[in-house]
C-alpha cells in the first residue's frame, strides 16, 4: 500500500511539474484532482472536527440548549446563499468580528505595539557591546556594538517615511529618503527568505523522488 | 542580432531546467557546505537545555504538508531534543494537518529514546479557533481537551496529572507556517501570561518574527529550512534539513548569479539603446 502512495505522489509531483514546460492535460489531471480532493478532505474535517464536537453533540445529543443560538446563527450566514434573505447573514458577520475585534484589540496592542516601542527604548550606545569591539575587534562585534543605533534609526526613519502630512523636502526629505532605505534592506531580506522557501519546497519534492520513489540516495 | 536581444528572447524553460540541476546535483553528490548555528537557534536550543527533566514542552504543529519540508525537520529535530532531555511533550495543532505530522514525529523520536505514548508524550489534537483555543488551554487544559487526538479521555494518561493550565507548562514552542501560529502563542502565552514561547517558522514568514525576537518576546526561533539544519547540527546529527543545505546553497549562488547577469545585460542593453532609457 505504501509503494502504491509513493508512486502516485510521485507521478502527482511531476505531472504538477510538467507545467514549467507548457500547459497540459497531465498538469490539468492533477490539478483538478488536488483541487476535489482538498475540497472533499475539508468537508469531512470540518464536519468531524467543528461542526459535530461544537454544534451537533452538545445540541442534539447532550441536550445543551444554549447551542441553539450558535445554529441560529450559523443558518443566518447560510442565507447568504439565498439572494433575498442574504441581509441576515449581516448578524453573524457582525458577531464575529465584534467578537474578534474585542479579543484581539488589546493583545495585538500591547504585543505588536508597546512591546515593539519598549524595545526601543534601551540605551542608544551598548558600552558593554562597544567594550567587547575594542577587546575583540571583528566584523560581528562591530556589527553588535552598532546594531542598536541602527534599529533605533531605522524605526525612526521608517516611520517619517510614512507621515505624508508634510512634503519629504530638506532635513526631512532625507530622513525619509533614509527611511526607504532601511525599507529595502527589509524588503531585501524578505526576498531572500522567500526565495529560500520556495527552494526548500523544491527540495522537498525532489528528496522525495531521489530517496523515497527511485531510491538513488540513502 | 546582438547578445543583449537574443539575451531578451532567452527561453525561460532554461532557466527552470538549471535550478533543477542546482538542487538535484547536490542531493546526490553532497558538497559538505560548513552549516554555522546562528543565535536565534542557538537561544531555543538553550531553552530546552536549561529545563529540568520531567517538565512539560507544549509543541504546537500549526502547519501542513505544504511546508513540510522546512518545518517537519524542526519538529523532528524537537522531539528528539526534548526526549534526550527527558522532558515531556504535549503536543497539539492550531491546524489540523498538523496534528497527524507532529504525532508523527514524535512517535519516531519516542521510538529512539524508548519513550511511550501517555507517560512522555500526549498529543491532543486539534481545535478550531485559533487565538480563543490559546486562551482555553492557558486557563484549563483538560477542559479545552477533555481527549487526546484518538478519543481517549486526557484524565487517564499519566503525563496529564495535575496538569491543569499554563503554571504545568514550562516552554511552549510553535512551529508555525502561518496564522494562526506564532503571533497567536506570543500575545497569549507571553504577552498574558508572561510563559517562555519558543518558535519555528518558515522562511517567507521568519523576517515578521524578527522583531519579537529582538523584543524578547521570543526566546529563540528557527527560520526555514536553514534553522531546522542548525537545530539538526546542535544535535550533532543529520536529517533532512542539513541533507537540503548544500542544494538551497548552489540553488541560491545562481539566483544571485541570474539576478547579477541580468542587470548587467540590462544596463548595457539601455546603454545601447537609449529609446528604452
Amino acid at each position: 500500500m505504501e509503494t502504491i502512495g509513493i508512486w502516485l505522489a510521485s507521478l502527482l509531483t511531476i505531472c504538477i511539474l510538467t507545467f514549467l514546460y507548457k500547459d497540459n492535460p497531465l498538469y490539468k489531471f492533477a490539478e483538478h484532482l488536488f483541487v476535489g480532493i482538498s475540497a472533499a478532505y475539508w468537508a469531512a474535517y470540518s464536519f468531524h472536527n467543528i461542526l459535530r464536537p461544537n454544534l451537533i453533540q452538545p445540541l442534539f445529543i447532550e441536550g445543551d440548549l444554549r447551542f441553539v443560538v450558535a445554529l441560529a446563527l450559523g443558518i443566518m450566514m447560510l442565507m447568504r446563499l439565498a439572494p433575498r434573505a442574504g441581509w441576515l447573514s449581516r448578524w453573524p458577520l457582525a458577531f464575529i468580528v465584534g467578537t474578534y475585534s474585542g479579543y484581539y484589540f488589546i493583545t495585538y496592542l500591547q504585543t505588536n505595539a508597546v512591546e515593539q516601542v519598549r524595545a526601543t527604548l534601551i540605551p542608544f550606545v551598548q558600552v558593554v557591546s562597544w567594550r567587547v569591539f575594542f577587546r575583540d575587534p571583528g566584523l560581528m562585534t562591530f556589527l553588535n556594538a552598532i546594531a542598536v543605533p541602527v534599529m533605533v534609526i531605522g524605526v525612526i526613519t521608517g516611520i517619517i517615511y510614512f507621515f505624508f502630512s508634510r512634503e519629504h523636502k530638506g532635513v526631512f526629505g532625507g530622513l525619509a529618503k533614509t527611511g526607504i532605505w532601511f525599507l529595502m534592506v527589509a524588503f531585501g531580506a524578505s526576498f531572500g527568505y522567500t526565495v529560500m522557501a520556495r527552494i526548500s519546497l523544491l527540495i522537498g519534492r525532489m528528496l522525495f523522488i531521489l530517496r523515497d520513489w527511485l531510491g538513488v540516495i540513502s | 542580432m546582438s547578445i543583449v536581444e537574443r539575451l531578451e528572447k532567452l527561453d525561460r524553460r532554461l532557466i527552470f531546467v538549471l535550478i533543477l540541476l542546482a538542487v538535484v546535483i547536490p542531493l546526490v553528490r553532497p558538497i559538505g557546505f560548513k552549516i554555522e548555528v546562528s543565535e536565534p537557534v542557538q537561544q531555543l536550543y538553550e531553552a530546552i537545555e536549561s529545563l529540568n527533566p520531567g517538565s512539560r514542552v507544549i509543541i504546537s504543529c500549526d502547519y501542513d504538508p505544504s511546508t513540510m519540508p522546512e518545518i517537519y525537520p524542526m519538529n523532528q529535530a524537537l522531539a528528539r531534543h526534548c526526549f534526550s532531555r527527558d522532558l515531556k511533550i504535549v503536543g497539539m495543532g492550531l491546524w489540523p494537518q498538523g496534528v497527524p505530522l507532529g504525532q508523527a514525529s514524535m512517535e519516531q523520536a519516542a521510538e529512539e529514546y524508548g519513550k511511550s505514548y501517555g507517560v512522555d508524550y500526549v498529543n491532543l489534537g486539534f481545535k478550531a479557533g485559533g487565538i480563543v483555543v490559546v486562551s482555553s488551554v492557558a486557563e484549563n487544559i483538560p477542559a479545552t481537551y477533555p481527549q487526546d487526538y484518538a478519543g481517549r479521555p486526557v484524565s487517564e494518561l499519566p503525563i496529564m496529572d495535575g496538569v491543569r493550565n499554563f503554571d504545568n507548562i514550562e516552554l511552549i514552542i510553535s512551529l508555525s507556517a502561518g496564522d494562526p501560529g506564532v503571533r497567536e502563542w506570543v500575545m497569549i502565552g507571553q504577552g498574558r501570561y508572561g510563559k517562555t514561547v519558543g518558535a519555528g517558522v518558515t522562511a517567507v514568514s521568519a523576517p515578521a518574527f524578527y522583531p519579537y525576537l529582538q523584543a524578547g518576546q521570543l526566546v529563540g526561533m528557527m527560520g526555514g529550512m536553514k534553522g531546522a539544519a542548525e537545530y539538526e547540527i546542535l544535535m550533532e546529527g543529520t536529517g533532512t534539513a542539513s541533507r537540503g543545505m548544500d542544494a538551497q546553497s548552489v540553488a541560491h549562488g545562481l539566483i544571485i548569479f541570474f539576478i547579477l547577469f541580468a542587470n548587467f545585460f540590462y544596463l548595457v542593453g539601455r546603454r545601447k539603446m537609449p529609446w528604452k532609457r
